[in-house]
């Protein structure tokens, strides 16, 4: 799949700013006054900024309030209304913080919710697609929760929970890169089914309908990320978990924990730019390429 | 809406026939043609002249070799263009409702007025059937030539899709997949007409009908010379020729 920058930019700070906002919910620090404006300008730019990234990639970003009404069946349209809702809610409950210094812990929980709900409507964009088989698995939205929380604890300061909760996330990151090369053999589309004509002998594409690119070849078939896939593994888990549980653990400094968090923002671009460039799309296979 | 319809009273479609298909890619150009020149926006081309040449097109035709494991390969040419799913996942994952399927007869198509062009359809479609048109930033599918089949001002003969209208080889079928008594549906039945990618659970309504097995076994080697000794001013100038130093073929 095409990594587009805008779709990366969206899914790492919007993931970042919704699990900050979640723990500003749930009450695991309260500040008030100036201190709860800095808490929640911080994660309201990851959170609307990325979504806002997110219109970027749009033919046309001008009719996006259309988006909203197809709740019923897509993901993408529950996305936006789970988006929205969480933050109106949240900015109420920020408001509360930050002009009378009172915390209404019930819009807290129910942001908080709002905010896990969010994550999990965008990560089920992704794993709904049966097309794409590496998406098409559990741990597409347990990895986009686990991310969020966890990048969210860091944000938030809650040194032990990030720890835990990083560590945790390299591990079952691990496990789906591991795995998910093996589930687009396990999906059990080849070119013998795309075609049909497997009953006959082995299928291979001998000529193009085009000499020349298109939009599907564009969007779905990316073949330079897989080249460097090791490497980029390697600096992601380093970068997204390994450093900053390192300086997590190392006696708290200001220093280290900006450190940490700018490492692990770095690591989740990389392992979301590998989300997209590592995943093959089945139309491929009509044109002999994954 | 994208809610899909339960039912829907007719299945118009396609069958196309590999066996026939002789990969002219006429189908291509006048769908290309009918589809710029009429309903919705054109089917923008970028840089048609130039270095890298792309545009958007509703239909294309490849053309796969198939290797049996004895005997000479076959080349089968493959028109591909929306197969007007039943379980159209490209219709449910739209988040405006542009996309809809339409329940008098199966129909798939794009309201581009209410397209955002986020591309998601495209990302669930299985068979490469949508392409967002970079001019205009909507998301571009096979109509059925909608605005063909039901129009009372064109002659009757012309109600059908422009590439069924067009194919020089009759590879192409249009008509109602759900009425058993269709000609289409004779086709399927009589040929073992079958879906694209089944496992995906789809339900495309297009069905293609394979390719016969080759009969006859093209020979692979140079035929063997039929005269040696030739009469004539041709084999007097080949005589000579070889009798002459240097190097024969």
């Amino acid at each position: 799949m095409h990594p587009a920058p805008s779709v990366i930019i969206f899914t790492t700070f919007s993931g970042l700013g919704f699990g900050l906002l979640f723990w500003l919910g749930i009450g695991a620090i309260v500040p008030t006054g100036l201190s709860a404006f800095i808490w929640f300008a911080i994660a309201y730019v990851c959170a609307v900024g990325g979504l806002l990234a997110s219109t970027f990639h749009l033919g046309r970003p001008e009719r996006a309030i259309k988006a909203f009404s197809q709740w019923r069946t897509s993901w993408l349209s529950r996305e936006g209304i789970a988006a929205v809702l969480t933050l109106i809610i949240m900015a109420t409950y920020g408001a509360g913080l930050v002009f009378t210094g009172t915390r209404v812990a019930f819009l807290g929980w129910v942001g908080a919710f709002g905010a896990i709900a969010t994550v999990f409507t965008t990560s089920m964009i992704y794993t709904q697609l049966k097309t794409v088989p590496r998406w098409h698995h559990w741990t597409t939205p347990v990895l986009f929760l686990a991310l969020s929380i966890g990048g969210g604890a860091l944000l938030a300061g809650q040194i032990t929970m990030a720890i835990v909760l990083l560590a945790l996330t390299g591990g079952l990151q691990t496990y789906s890169w591991m795995t998910g090369s093996q589930r687009f053999t396990n999906s059990g589309s080849d070119m013998q089914t795309a075609t049909g004509l497997g009953h006959i002998g082995k299928v291979r594409a001998f000529e193009p309908p085009h000499t020349g690119g298109n939009y599907l070849m564009r969007e779905f078939i990316y073949v330079v990320g897989r080249k460097h896939v090791k490497r980029l593994q390697v600096n992601a888990g380093v970068l997204g978990f390994i450093a900053p549980v390192i300086l997590l653990v190392l006696p708290f400094n200001h220093i280290f924990m900006a450190l940490a968090v700018l490492c692990h923002i770095a690591g989740v671009l990389c392992l979301r730019w590998l989300f997209f460039a590592q995943a093959e799309h089945i139309v491929g296979l009509y044109y002999g390429k994954r | 809406m994208t809610q899909l319809p339960d039912k829907t009273d007719k299945k118009l479609g396609l069958v196309i026939d590999l066996d026939t298909c002789v990969g002219c890619h006429a189908c291509v150009v006048s769908c290309k043609g009918w589809n710029t020149e009429n309903y919705g926006a054109p089917l923008s081309d970028q840089a048609p002249y130039g270095a890298e040449p792309s545009g958007t097109f509703l239909n294309r035709v490849h053309s796969y070799e198939v290797q049996p494991d004895a005997g000479p390969a076959q080349l089968v040419h493959f028109p591909k263009s929306c197969l007007h799913c039943e379980d159209a996942p490209c219709v449910t994952v739209c988040p405006t409702g542009a996309s809809y399927k339409r329940s008098e007869d199966g129909i798939v198509l794009v309201n581009e007025q209410d397209c955002i062009g986020c591309g998601l359809c495209a990302w669930a479609c299985p068979y490469g059937a949508r392409e967002l048109d970079a001019d205009a930033g909507v998301m571009k599918k096979c109509t059925l030539c909608v605005d063909r089949i039901y129009n009372e001002n064109l002659p009757e003969e012309d109600r059908q899709p422009a590439c069924v209208r067009t194919c020089p080889t009759g590879a192409r079928h249009f008509g109602d997949l759900a009425d058993e008594a269709s000609n289409v549906s004779q086709l399927v039945a009589e040929r073992s007409g079958f879906d694209l990618m089944p496992q995906l659970g789809t339900k495309p309504v297009n069905k293609y009908l394979p390719p016969r097995p080759k009969d006859v076994a093209v020979p692979a080697q140079h035929l063997e010379p039929v005269a040696q000794n030739g009469k004539g001013f041709v084999a007097w100038l080949d005589r000579t020729l070889s009798a002459l130093p240097g190097r024969t073929n």
